[in-house]
């Protein structure tokens, strides 16, 4: 499940997990049993456009749109979503 | 004054009704069980119940009870809270559970489903339980992960069941669940009027862990397993909820709003009701949830401790039963000065477990809790 090749394959949120902003903590979060983990404004950003599927050149390519002055961002989307990877945030999607 | 608090009653635990099929001898519900359920909230104040909580920032919603399957509104009232945007989550026996009941809750938003086994065989649930119900369990808690909903199994332990802890994770493994809970009881309602033949010898407790060790060495990153050690065996307190009245919220059936499910056993205190107050007020103005927030309300020796904001001098409700005091310190901890009181408890559970023994627990169930009852006002005639 956890296992896929992070550069080639389709992948979205994990339905387990739950994503939303929270108004009360001013900031997103993923709620799952019991639990929730408060996310950062660009785990956020990130996150976000996991909720379809979609692949990380789309989610770099998202986000260098929203974000045209922002450096180094294809590095840093890759070592989220490999964290997100590792965590089973993101699963992927057979098509 | 305004005591406006910073913090967020990020849990809401509902528990929607008293009533319950199983009749656990470690129930942390009161004993003067009412027998009539007419008392219990309407759908309509649930739901407002909900709402209020949600605009304080709750965002993880416990359904338990008593048997929360009971109410036949559950699935609305799970309609109704996705809305709301909480993440669900379902504390139950599973009586009363079948497979369609599993995928209407799940359509409905249900996020999680915690099972809770009272043994580790048919024999021994039903033993324990007060229910024949083994099997139902196990079909329910595959189904569960068939259907692909997020599943914890809970084994509650005491000394009658420690030495099955072995058994039960064999089960939780070959039925695929990836996350277990083994709870020691607390000893709160019917757990304290059972507490001599539940709080287990530390060989037990030795015993259970070493197992526990090995399974989780064993299945690392299949089954995870969280293990509550009873905390009388500690010579620090555990905090009560995380901090009174700075994350939990409970609501009973009828209403009363409390910082923890034990807090009803403490004197002098009044229960504040959704009935006559909105959830904001009560949060950050009752007295009930003012009383013991924060360390303000300390005596010596948490008073002066170094270690006060670790623990917050721990759980209020066993600093009342043991020394008689609400504000005194949890005598779990080593430093109280009522700390023999919880040595002397602990050395009369220094025997070896006994299967005869399981006789003399006092089920929760109604014609049980008339007895009581009645003892206890023999007593103070
Ligand atoms: S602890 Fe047992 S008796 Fe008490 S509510 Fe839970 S299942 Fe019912
Ligand atoms: S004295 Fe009170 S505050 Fe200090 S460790 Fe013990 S219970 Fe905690």
């Amino acid at each position: 499940m956890s296992e896929f090749n992070l550069e080639t394959a389709s992948f979205k949120l994990n339905p387990r997990y739950q994503y939303q902003w929270e108004e009360a903590q001013q900031c997103h979060v993923l709620l799952y049993p019991e639990g929730l983990i408060k996310l950062s404004g660009s785990a956020a950003e990130i996150l976000q456009r996991c909720q379809q599927p979609t692949t990380m050149a789309a989610v770099v390519g998202e986000l260098n749109t929203a974000f045209p002055e922002a450096e180094g961002l294809a590095n840093d989307v890759k070592e989220f979503l490999a964290d997100a990877q590792q965590q089973v945030w993101i699963v992927q999607v057979s098509d | 004054m305004d005591k406006t608090t910073s913090h967020i009653p990020m849990w809401l635990l509902a528990e929607l009704t008293f009533a319950c099929p199983v009749q656990c001898s470690y129930c942390s519900n009161p004993l003067e069980l009412s027998a009539s359920r007419k008392n219990e909230l309407s759908t309509e104040e649930w739901i407002r119940v909900m709402r209020q909580a949600r605009k304080l920032g709750a965002v993880q919603l416990g359904f338990s009870g008593g048997e929360p399957l009971v109410r036949t509104d559950l699935e609305e009232l799970v309609v109704e809270a996705k809305s709301l945007g909480y993440y669900i989550n379902l504390i139950t026996s599973s009586i009363g559970l079948t497979a369609e009941k599993i995928t209407t809750l799940k359509e409905a938003g249900l996020g999680h489903i915690q099972i809770s086994f009272q043994g580790s065989n048919r024999e021994s649930n039903q033993l324990l339980g007060g229910t024949d119900s083994f099997d139902h369990k196990v079909a329910m808690t595959k189904e569960v992960i068939k259907q692909e909903l997020a599943l914890g199994l809970n084994f509650v332990l005491h000394r009658q069941n420690l030495h099955q802890v072995e058994e039960f994770l064999t089960m939780a493994q070959s039925l695929g669940a990836e996350f277990v809970e083994l709870a020691n009881c607390q000893y709160y309602g019917w757990g304290l009027h059972n507490r001599e033949h539940l709080l287990p010898s530390q060989e037990q407790l030795i015993d259970a862990e070493r197992v526990t060790n090995e399974f989780r060495e064993k299945y690392k990153g299949d089954m995870d397993i969280f293990f509550v050690a009873p905390d009388y065996y500690d010579d620090r307190p555990k905090k009560c909820s995380n901090g009174w009245g700075t994350t939990f919220m409970t609501v009973n059936p009828e209403g009363e709003v409390l910082p923890c499910q034990a807090a009803k056993v403490i004197p002098g205190l009044e229960f504040p009701n959704v009935r006559d107050n909105d959830l904001k007020d009560i949060w950050h103005n009752s007295d009930l949830f003012n009383r013991f927030r924060g360390t303000d309300w300390m005596t010596e020796p948490c008073k002066s401790c170094p270690e006060k904001e670790i623990d917050l001098g721990g759980c209020r409700c066993q600093a009342l039963m043991l020394t008689g005091d609400a504000t005194n310190a949890d005598p779990v901890c080593s430093l109280s000065p009522h700390h023999d009181e919880v040595l002397r408890i602990t050395a009369k559970a220094q025997r070896p477990y006994e299967e005869e023994e399981t006789q003399k627990l006092v089920f929760r169930n109604p014609g049980n809790s008339k007895k009581i009852r009645a003892e206890k006002s023999e007593l103070t005639e």
